[in-house]
């Protein structure tokens, strides 16, 4: 990383540039810098309404870009140690699909873990690929489902040599990381691009003691949350790629289903948040990861909480751990991590990331102070005090093999008919459902239906788990194929 | 030459104080710290531009938060003093013989020592014998402290700013738990009069009543302060504020104050009618 050239930031400055200009629009947007929308300006500010322009010859166009956004581009590239970067506008879900459909034709069958982002699936649905499920291991103890394992990818890859890619999770939401350095050297072996949804390890790429980054491993793309850790604005993120994706083509993939008005406040995030993170990101994470230990330490202090980290790591299902995350099994106190979340939210003004049924998780950046850590400890500690139940067994996360029966695709847009739960074994599903916990889809669009799977919903569901996804939220009834 | 100091009450009402130097300005780790001399208020404080304290209107406040809750419990031994980097609640406590230990936690040294330099009649409270100075976050203190003091005072001013976690329901448990059974809190309630110190004043209280059994404000009229008029909260597991005075033996120890009395003590307690009713609001809603 050229520490000199990181200290620019090209559309930022373009922007101010553009600004002193005081240029007469005659061009959209038609607030016109907020004059003919003054209840935005007041929301907003004068300033933030100013930049919002359209693309112009001193701005540059994310479509085709050619001057300052290629350059701050460049520049991402090189803080992130990628070949190539590109500045998404559609979240980083517009990313997931973006490396999707470069990697994979109508047919072409992706391995992937089965606790994928639902935005992997629904890209599935757009480009007609089939999946190919690899299992994950699930935590029996804090019931979470964790990363890929070498020797499942192995397997996986033997049973279906002609796979065009090998997707991974990296790290999860939970923090756990993948052997990701084996599994880019196994894939490449037998030909597959590797594809790293990097969403939650923006800042992977700034610290040496973090668990090593997707370009760093050699994966062929990745897409990540620049908003997440890296803080520029919400909806903004970057798609990286190595030297051997195909430019060319990555550009004309991304141009199907990108706006052609990209916002320059998304943009000049971006841009002001990769010289930040460029330039003082190690620092940054290092109290990031700092405070995330602090707290670990003081909740697990308290007593009935378990907030883990390295000590989960096992080499394979755990290789690594990303310390900068704080989750927190909470079941041991009797209540739920989503019973936590709320008393935290409504009782002490603290709002976390989210809770599900046994853990929280708590979300630490680099805007954080230790005095709103000691906060969040000191109301761990009242709830347990004033809330804290005798404990009850968690239903056991149980992983059934899925059964693709047709791609998402043409599930998709197959006739469906809403059908009683207990009649749908041996029809295809046309919806998701989600357990939580672990998190993984019991089912997603185009897989069989089983008597095991009925029975496991059935179950899970008296247990108290939380079923997420079907267009009946009770699930009493379930979409198939008609 | 004209300079001025300038604090925004609300975004529509500015207090200024003519200074005449300013005598110092640093950046801890938790605040922007400034130190001026003023005409009319003598040396003042300033915490990220909002005056903390002047020596001209200090006594009121470290008398009322210190002598109302002393008044009232019989026999206090442990006192912790959450915030009082200045050292003035710990002088006015010190007055009393029958303290045997005095804890004062308050997270920025850097705020202690201008203190030191610029208020040495406030910072001479923190010298007494029986008080130890403990650099930390008041929340972090508190934590794993079970049955340990008859008082606290949490002598932090700003709901909003560095000190926002000691307005919270985590840090009332944490005082409740804290305390024997039969101790008091006492705390800065803010000031109710313009809209936007409301909330914090409603939420403060609103916390505060479900956390201790009897819970009761009380007024004071602090220039310095938005609107000029203060509230403080009194916390209590047992001792009521009013029927548990024990006006003779307070009178008895003979204090000399400038703004406290016992008979003032009463009246503290009976608020004007928008007071009691948003106050009763909050006590309304469960």
């Amino acid at each position: 990383m050229n520490i000199e050239k990181q200290k620019s930031a090209p559309i930022y400055e373009a922007l101010e540039r553009f600004r002193r200009q005081r240029v007469v629009p005659f061009d959209v947007p038609g607030h016109k810098r907020g004059r003919g929308n003054p209840e935005l300006v007041q929301l907003l500010g004068e300033k933030c309404v100013g930049l919002d322009v359209n693309s112009m010859k001193p701005l540059d166009n994310l479509c085709h870009p050619v001057s300052v956004i290629l350059e701050a581009e460049n520049l991402a590239a090189d803080a992130f140690g990628a070949a190539h970067a590109y500045f998404m506008v559609g979240g980083t879900t517009s990313s997931v699909q973006s490396m999707i459909l470069t990697a994979c034709k109508a047919g072409d069958k992706i391995i992937l873990p089965r606790n994928v982002h639902r935005s992997v699936i629904n890209a599935l649905v757009l480009c007609g690929a089939e999946p190919v499920y690899v299992n994950p291991d699930v935590d029996a103890h804090i019931g979470i489902a964790l990363g890929m394992e070498l020797t499942a990818v192995e397997e996986a890859i033997r049973l279906h040599p002609d796979a065009v890619a090998v997707f991974v999770n990296n790290p999860t939401y939970y923090g756990i990381c993948s052997d990701l350095r084996s599994i880019v050297e196994l894939a490449h072996r037998f030909g597959m691009m590797v594809l790293v949804d990097e969403a939650h390890g923006t800042h992977l790429s700034f610290h040496e003691d973090l668990p090593v980054s997707a370009m760093e491993a050699g994966a062929d793309m990745a897409a990540v949350s620049m908003h997440k850790s890296g803080g520029s604005l919400t909806q903004s993120s970057l798609l990286l790629l190595s030297a051997a994706v195909n430019t060319r083509y990555v550009e004309q993939i991304i141009n199907l289903t990108q706006t052609t008005s990209a916002s320059y406040l998304l943009l000049s995030s971006l841009d002001i948040s990769r010289r930040n993170l460029a330039l003082r990101g190690h620092e940054s994470f290092e109290k990031v990861a700092a405070m995330a230990e602090y707290a670990r330490e003081e909740i697990n202090s308290i007593g009935g909480y378990y907030a883990y980290g390295k000590d989960l790591v096992n080499g394979s299902s755990i290789f690594d751990y990303d310390v900068t995350k704080l989750s927190v099994y909470t079941r041991d106190i009797g209540l739920t991590g989503i019973e936590v979340y709320d008393l935290l939210r409504d009782e002490y003004d603290i709002q976390i990331e989210f809770g599900d049924i046994g853990n929280i998780l708590a979300y630490i950046s680099i805007g954080d102070r230790i005095q709103d850590i000691e906060r969040l400890v000191g109301a761990l500690e009242d709830i347990k005090r004033l809330y804290a139940k005798s404990t009850q067994g968690l239903p056991g996360a149980e992983y059934i093999t899925p059964i693709v029966a047709c791609s998402p695709q043409k599930a998709f847009y197959a006739d469906k008919a809403s059908v009683p739960i207990r009649e749908t074994a041996g029809r295809i599903c046309g919806e998701f459902v989600m357990c939580y916990p672990p998190g993984i889809p019991i089912l997603a669009p185009g897989e069989m239906v089983t008597r095991e799977i009925v029975d496991y919903i059935l179950y899970a569901k008296e247990k108290g788990c939380s079923m997420q996804g079907p267009e009946d939220g009770t699930l009493e009834y379930l979409n198939v194929l008609a | 030459m004209d300079f001025w100091f300038s604090e925004m009450h609300t975004h529509n009402v500015k207090m200024s104080i003519r200074v005449e130097r300013q005598l110092f300005s640093g950046h801890s780790d938790f605040q922007r710290i400034d130190v001026f001399e003023s005409e009319e208020f003598g040396r003042f404080l300033t915490s990220d531009g909002s005056v903390i304290f002047s020596e001209k209107d200090e006594f009121t406040y470290d008398e009322m938060i210190v002598h109302v809750p002393m008044a009232v419990h019989p026999h206090v031994r442990h006192v912790l003093v959450i915030g009082g980097g200045d050292g003035g609640v710990a002088r006015e406590l010190s007055y009393y013989d029958e303290i045997e230990r005095i804890d004062v936690v308050e997270p920025d040294e850097m705020f202690v020592r201008v203190c030191r330099e610029f208020f040495p009649d406030n910072a001479r409270g923190l010298d007494d014998p029986r008080v130890t100075v403990c650099y930390r976050d008041g929340l972090r203190f508190l934590r794993g402290k079970h049955d340990e003091y008859d008082l606290i005072i949490n002598d932090s001013t700003d709901p909003l700013g560095h000190t926002a976690g000691l307005f919270t329901k985590e840090f009332y448990g944490s005082c409740y738990k804290a305390l024997h059974e039969d101790g008091i809190m006492v705390y800065q309630h803010g000031s109710p009069f313009f809209d936007e110190d409301e909330d914090a004043c409603r939420a403060m209280h609103r916390k505060a009543y479900r956390s201790f059994p009897i819970s009761r404000v009380y007024q004071a009229h602090i220039p310095t302060c938005p609107s000029g008029y203060w509230l403080f909260g009194f916390a209590s597991k047992k001792y009521h504020p009013l029927h548990d005075l024990d006006a003779a033996r307070w009178k008895a120890r003979h204090l000399k104050t400038w703004y406290y009395t016992v008979n003032l003590h009463m009246g503290a307690f009976m608020l004007p009618k928008y007071v009691e009713d948003l106050l009763e609001e909050e006590e309304d809603r469960g």
